[in-house]
């Protein structure tokens, strides 16, 4: 049995338990995205979409549905660590979800944040009926995307995230995601909704850690839905465990004047792919996509972006920024598209990687498909290693070479980071870095 | 067993043929001057029959043709036509004699003529430009002849792919194929089985060849036909110029072209292929253009060695092209620099590949896009860094300029990169024409359609700046006449 059969035959054995309180529409939703996952299966590398990245690894495992929903004695004082560090002593809220599922007792609501209501999906299908059935599957499309297609099929819990009209969030809502279970492999399907009315504001963390060492998958769609001149701070920090397979499927819808400020930071994890599509729909929206990865051993991050500027007057910003040491590989695909009604379109793109290795690959592609004349695009992707000249200057001052390395290559990746303007966060990234940096500059050490 | 089925069917194949369009005796008669439309291998070994070609490559296209049934039509190029039967296709004719041909120029499309008038074509040329029957043009053939007595001093050789072939069987059997091999694409491997004719150039040892090479002065190089094949080999520290193609519109009654062209650069030799290209483009509503499919590479394969592509793409219904190099030898050079225009209803999905094997290669690609009408222009190129080749540097810059709110720009750039020590950058912007620089010149009493045109050059300017001086001008002008109607 290969990974498709096995998760065709657990949705037949779980059937009960899946989609209990789903509407008629979604029930018919994940009737048809399970058909159009056992059609399509797991993408090849002949799809365009997939040609840097081979899932031939996780074709192989039987995955299964996670059974344990508690936290044993370990994880339970690791999560508590975990708790205190993302949130830095700062108030604001705190989801946590074990194995996909919403665990009320490790979860905070420090800090009044009226207006703001966050709740798991599951919780939410059955209070907020309305607006899960207003927003929820509507953005996130298949079209061919056979892992969203399991996601919809699959999905049971997740984050909800309503703010109200002319609300601003004054604390960030911190969603983790923790792996962590007897079942091997599990697959995971987190499923998150974000729902911004109009004037509101908000700051969104989502962060994924693994606490198991085996092989699991998590497979996450989020969501989010930006109304008119409503703001949202999205973070993803994924940080799974080594031998994780990592997907994430991430929608924006914008209205008028909407801006989604997103950053994308990927550390963990065997295989990443990270999918990003931002649908300018009306005009004066913007939309700003950061991102990070670093990646090192035989990890493989992709980036997969799509910047769709259907209305006039549209601005993108995206900067992207990799640093890749031992034998790991990155993927980048950053596309634009401007339809053609899409006139003063503006929008820039840029993708950095730095290779610290013989042995990395790097496979980028920026793309832009424009249809309207009177628009600003630009883009640029520039591969290299650290400038030699910056690193005799640090040397000639007396630092050691692998401490030079660190440094510069941590200035890099600064760019990305010091944009962050929640302490707590930046402090905690900033901190992953250095730590990245010194596990893997020991390596480099042995090497030169 | 096989071999005598293959007989059998060939002969049952031509008396079918024969029964249904020549009644009169129609028998494997190597002398005919075309074969009706459709491919087998019969049509492939009538060709080298016909060509009287030598049995190794014979066998090369027997192999390519096999190969070629096997595989598909390439559906990933960003352009849109209707499926091409290739059973419905002439694969043979010989070139067109004097009676096919306009007598005069007085019976030549005035509409071409009148092109001619814009482009500042000298006179004598037009009759030539036209396929106006070669008598009738004054002069041609003995300047090619003069050239030709001057190559030929230097040791080198410049014909057509058949007289090569004859001439030279050993120095084809060496390289043809040797850079796009027949199993290479859809489009090359046909073009390997069933290729007409085309030029091959040879450049010896420490040579430099003393003039600007170019079909032009290849006797009866007029009509190689639709499956063109090019070979220029140039050896140890030489160094050639070719120009391919001409600014004036060329009409063809092929619609579907797929050339094969091929380069390689031995130690510090340098190749500099610049193509104008300028095929029938199809009426406005994108009616009966021409399809380019054409396959380009060149093979630095010694160190040192430079290979150039300069192209000003404004023909053609579809192009499809990736003038590619192979840089092998350590320190290798590769440059591409393109203009492409599309107009109307025009296609083109262009680009280039430059494969980095060696230590220390560079390369520089320059592409200018300029869509306008209802065109759609693509570029593609790949930027491979092989894990051995240190310190590859590349340098990209792809520039679109949009006129018009009905066309597209599109830029798929792949960027493959696994070694450290390599530089690779790439930008690109889109724009259109500013408002600013239009007024500034209507201001100064510039008609619209010129300033315009100005305009674009400028834009172009850099690749312009490789061509050939006497190409240059004619490009820009090329630019001009493309453009008209495409404003106001």
């Amino acid at each position: 049995m290969d990974a498709r059969e096995s998760l065709l035959a657990a949705y037949e054995a779980s059937k009960g338990q899946i989609g209990l309180g789903d509407s008629d529409r979604i029930r018919t939703l994940r009737r048809d995205a399970l058909e159009s996952f056992a059609d399509l299966g797991f993408p090849r590398t002949s799809n365009e979409d997939w040609r840097y990245t081979s899932v031939s690894k996780m074709t192989p495992l039987e995955f299964k549905r996670p059974s344990s929903f508690q936290p044993d004695g370990s994880a339970s004082t690791e999560l508590q660590r975990l708790r205190s560090v993302f949130l830095g002593g700062t108030a604001g809220r705190m989801l946590v979800f074990l194995n996909g599922r919403f665990l009320p007792e490790l979860s905070s609501f420090n800090g009044e944040m009226p207006g703001v209501e966050t709740l798991s999906l599951a919780a939410a299908r059955k209070s907020h009926s309305d607006l899960v059935e207003k927003h929820l599957a509507r953005y996130a499309t298949l079209e061919g995307r056979s892992f969203s297609a399991l996601n919809t099929a699959f999905h049971e819990d997740g984050a909800f995230v309503h703010v109200a009209k002319d609300v601003a969030a004054k604390f960030p809502i911190h969603l983790v995601f923790v792996a962590n279970g007897p079942e091997r492999p599990m697959a995971i399907h987190p499923r998150n909704l974000i729902v911004l009315e109009a004037g509101s504001s908000a700051s969104v963390i989502q962060s994924y850690v693994g606490l198991a060492c085996e092989s699991y998958l998590t497979n996450v769609v989020t969501e989010t839905v930006i109304g008119e001149n409503a703001h949202l701070e999205h973070f993803k920090i994924q940080q799974e465990g080594r031998r994780a397979f990592h997907i994430s499927d991430l929608r924006i819808d914008l209205a008028r004047h909407g801006v989604m400020s997103d950053c994308s930071i990927a550390i963990g994890g065997s295989l990443a792919r990270n999918d990003v599509t931002g649908n300018l729909r009306a005009e004066g929206a913007e939309c700003h996509l950061n991102g990070l990865y670093m990646v090192t051993g035989n990890q493989h991050v992709d980036n997969h972006t799509t910047l769709d500027h259907v209305s006039p007057h549209t601005i993108s910003r995206e900067n992207y920024k990799g640093i890749l040491d031992a034998s790991s590989r990155a993927v980048f695909n950053g596309k634009v598209i401007v339809r053609p009604d899409a006139q003063k379109t503006d929008s820039v793109q840029s993708n950095k990687n730095l290779l610290l290795s013989e042995n990395a690959v790097v496979d980028t592609k920026p793309q832009l498909e424009i249809f309207a004349d009177d628009v600003k695009c630009a883009h640029g992707a520039a591969i290299g290693e650290l400038d030699e000249d910056a690193l005799f200057y640090l040397r000639a001052r007396g630092i050691p070479r692998a401490e030079a390395r660190a440094l510069l290559t941590h200035a890099f990746a600064s760019e990305i980071v010091d944009r962050i303007r929640w302490d707590a966060l930046r402090r905690r990234l900033d901190g992953n870095i250095s730590l990245w940096l010194s596990s893997s500059s020991s390596e480099a050490q042995e090497v030169s | 067993m096989e071999e005598g089925s293959t007989v059998l069917e060939r002969q049952k194949q031509i008396q079918e043929l024969t029964n249904r369009k020549y009644d009169a005796g129609f028998v494997t008669d190597v002398e005919q001057d075309f074969f009706p439309k459709g491919l087998s291998e019969d049509v492939v070994r009538l060709i080298s029959a016909k060509k009287d070609e030598p049995d190794f490559l014979l066998q090369w296209r027997l192999k390519a043709y096999r190969h070629w049934l096997r595989m598909t039509e390439p559906k990933w190029p960003n352009v849109h036509y209707p499926q091409i039967d290739f059973q419905d296709v002439y694969y043979y004719a010989s070139p067109k004699t004097d009676e096919d041909r306009p007598k005069s120029l007085d019976e030549v499309d005035p509409e071409i003529l009148a092109t001619f008038e814009k482009l500042g074509v000298p006179l004598n040329e037009r009759a030539r430009l036209a396929g106006v029957a070669v008598d009738a043009v004054f002069d041609s053939v003995s300047v090619a002849t003069t050239f030709r007595e001057t190559l030929a001093e230097k040791g080198i050789i410049f014909c057509s792919f058949s007289e090569a072939v004859k001439a030279h069987p050993d120095l084809i059997r060496r390289y043809l194929g040797s850079v796009v091999p027949y199993s290479d694409n859809f489009y090359a491997g046909l073009n390997s089985a069933v290729f007409s004719d085309g030029s091959f150039c040879y450049i010896p040892k420490g040579t430099r060849c003393p003039m600007e090479l170019s079909t032009y002065f290849r006797i009866n190089a007029a009509d190689t036909g639709q499956f063109e094949r090019t070979l220029i080999v140039a050896e140890e520290g030489a160094y050639v110029s070719y120009l391919e193609g001409c600014t004036a519109p060329m009409r063809d009654k092929n619609q579907l072209h797929a050339a094969v062209v091929e380069l390689v650069a031995l130690d510090d030799a340098e190749i500099r292929y610049s193509t104008v290209q300028n095929w029938y483009p199809g009426d406005k509503d994108g009616k009966g253009g021409i399809y380019n499919f054409v396959t380009k590479r060149g093979k630095c394969a010694g160190p040192r060695s430079k290979i150039s592509w300069t192209q000003v793409e404004t023909g053609s219904a579809i192009t499809w092209k990736y003038p590619s190099v192979i840089l092998q030898g350590d320190d290798s050079v590769g440059e591409f620099y393109s203009v492409a225009l599309t107009n109307n209803m025009q296609q083109a999905d262009t680009g280039t590949k430059m494969i980095h094997l060696g230590k220390n290669t560079r390369s520089t690609i320059i592409s200018k896009g300029i869509s306008a009408g209802r065109g759609q222009n693509s570029y593609r190129g790949l930027v491979k860094v092989a894990k051995g080749a240190r310190h590859a540097r590349n340098y990209t810059q792809c520039d679109s300029l949009l006129i018009g709110d009905k066309c597209g720009a599109h830029t798929f750039p792949y960027i493959e990169v696994g070694n450290p020590t390599a530089r690779v950058e790439h930008e690109a912007s889109t724009s259109k024409i500013g408002e600013d620089q239009l007024f500034y010149c209507l201001q100064r009493g510039i008609k619209e359609e010129d300033a315009v045109s100005m305009i674009v050059n400028g834009f172009c300017k850099e690749v312009f700046k490789k061509l050939p001086m006497e190409f240059a001008v004619e490009a820009q002008k090329l630019l001009g006449v493309s453009l008209e109607g495409a404003v106001g």
